[in-house]
């Protein structure tokens, strides 16, 4: 019983930067990652990098995803990186999903992003990822 | 250890790491909490509870933003923000929105805000907020505003931890019938009429107030330690003698008052009247009768769950499931089971 209650679970951070408004996508990733048991802290739209990154040191989450419309990934993603890493969250998985060409995916990948997630994706395939790219990292029990 | 040193040296994310630590109730949490303990009982602890959309985490945005820039000749304050969401009962799995409505305070080292997932509890808390809150006391945040889950009628775990308790309402939920019902209003120091630019906000108003009239008589012999050790369950209530001090100006009539937390209306009066409640729990020996409630609550909570998993320990499961399938069976009653586990006899 009490065994059960102590097994950590898995935080993630769910967040829109940027200006579109258009979070349905990271409304259902926070309800499919929900789902499968994590703990999803969500904090709406229009979310600048500093934000962002000061959440996930609050709440000292185990992977960040990010839901980006506007085409500005290239500028956002490696801000998050740049912040997490400041504040001592190098550990910290970051994952992007939205509207992202193909030939930045690979670009964002060796920036050190764990996955990115275009539409059409199934929630399935996210869920799996996260666990993967957290509890790889850190070997912790599962969720 | 290091985690508590870093913690009481003001390092932001030894504290975000420690209070996983105190959620997950592992064995470095519990030694670091032990350490910070002695740091801790500096904080005033305010309790925001309330229906669903009733406006709680919009109030708390705009009570922490006002507490950081409270106006002249007043020096703002270092701000704990705790906020609980509901966890799924299926997939253990939450969705923690209350950062939805603390956009205001981003970037502002004086204030820190955890979400918490409430992981199978039910009094509106999770089974670990009071060390979260601890941890925060001992960080030195100086108002610790902790919110609970979207309540209804009972979750009145939160009288229990916080020195101070607004229970929110919001215009059109319900009638003086409601009003006048056991549990969430009960434990109001501070009765906040949210959304007031609403339809029938006088008139949630005056129900409240005729509440409050009916309920003051006997309110007055209890006092606050009465009421709290109602709640803590088979706690035994302090001696009647205590009440003497029993002065009409020492008596704490809860407040209504009606904000607009979209628009920022009333809330420099409600933190006012949140202080003026902290004056007259200093003033009359409340607060150190609500730390003592408080810590004889989490002693007993602590006790009952090393007891249980002591207990599993010491449990085999295939004796356990024999028991189960006996009852299940119905060869036994659930009070013969209990019996069998604990004393040890025949399944």
């Amino acid at each position: 019983m009490s065994a059960m209650q102590q097994q950590k679970k898995i935080r993630v951070l769910v967040a829109k930067p940027g200006l579109d408004g258009h979070d349905r996508g990271a409304k259902v990733v926070a309800r499919a990652l929900r789902d499968a048991g994590m703990e999803v802290i969500y904090t709406g739209l229009r979310q600048t990098p500093e934000m962002i990154a000061e959440s996930a040191l609050q709440e000292d989450v185990d992977a960040v995803g990010l839901s980006i419309l506007s085409g500005a990934h290239m500028a956002l993603v490696p801000r998050v990186l740049e912040l997490l890493k400041a504040n001592g969250q190098e550990q910290v998985k970051v994952f992007v999903g939205g509207i992202v060409p193909d030939q930045d995916v690979p670009r964002l990948k060796e920036m050190g992003v764990s996955g990115v997630y275009g539409p059409g994706t199934l929630t399935d395939h996210i869920v799996r990822d996260v666990r993967e790219a957290v509890l790889g990292n850190s070997g912790a029990p599962a969720v | 250890m290091i985690l508590a040193a870093s913690v009481l040296e003001g390092d932001r994310l030894a504290l975000a790491r420690l209070l996983t630590q105190i959620e997950n109730d592992t064995p470095e949490g519990r030694a670091a909490l032990g350490e910070l303990f002695p740091h801790t009982g500096q904080a005033h602890l305010i309790g925001v509870t309330g229906a669903p959309g009733t406006g709680k985490s919009s109030l708390v945005n705009r009570l922490a933003r006002y507490y950081r820039q409270p106006g002249e000749d007043q020096a703002p304050r270092r701000v704990g923000v705790v906020a609980v969401d509901p966890s799924s009962p299926f997939s253990g799995g939450a969705i923690l929105g209350d950062r939805v409505r603390m956009r205001d305070l981003a970037g502002d080292p004086g204030i820190f805000i955890r979400s918490m997932a409430s992981r199978g509890s039910l009094g509106g808390l999770a089974r670990t907020t009071a060390g979260v809150v601890q941890a925060l006391d001992a960080a030195g945040f100086e108002l610790i505003m902790i919110e609970t889950v979207g309540a209804g009628q009972a979750e009145v775990d939160i009288a229990r931890l916080a020195h101070t308790t607004l229970v929110i309402e919001a215009p059109g939920l319900g009638d003086d019938i409601q009003a006048i019902k056991a549990g969430i209003l009960e434990i109001a120091d501070i009765l906040v009429v949210n959304k007031a630019d609403r339809p029938g906000a006088k008139s949630t108003e005056r129900a409240l107030r005729g509440m409050l009239q009916l309920a003051h008589p006997i309110r007055r012999e209890f006092q606050h330690h009465g009421l709290v050790s109602q709640l803590s369950r088979g706690g035994d209530s302090q001696p009647p003698a205590e009440s003497s001090q029993d002065d009409e100006e020492l008596l704490w009539i809860p407040p209504i008052l009606q904000t607009v937390a979209t628009e920022d209306t009333g809330i420099p009066e409600l933190a006012q009247e949140i202080e003026r409640h902290y004056e007259y729990l200093q003033a009359t020996g409340d607060w150190q009768r609500r730390e003592e409630t408080r810590l004889k609550a989490e002693l007993e909570q602590l006790l009952q769950e090393a007891l249980l998993s002591r207990w599993w320990a010491s449990m085999t499961q295939s004796r356990y499931q024999a028991v189960l399938q006996n009852l299940v069976e119905r060869e036994i009653s659930p009070w013969e089971a209990v019996s069998t586990l604990l004393d040890g006899g025949e399944s």
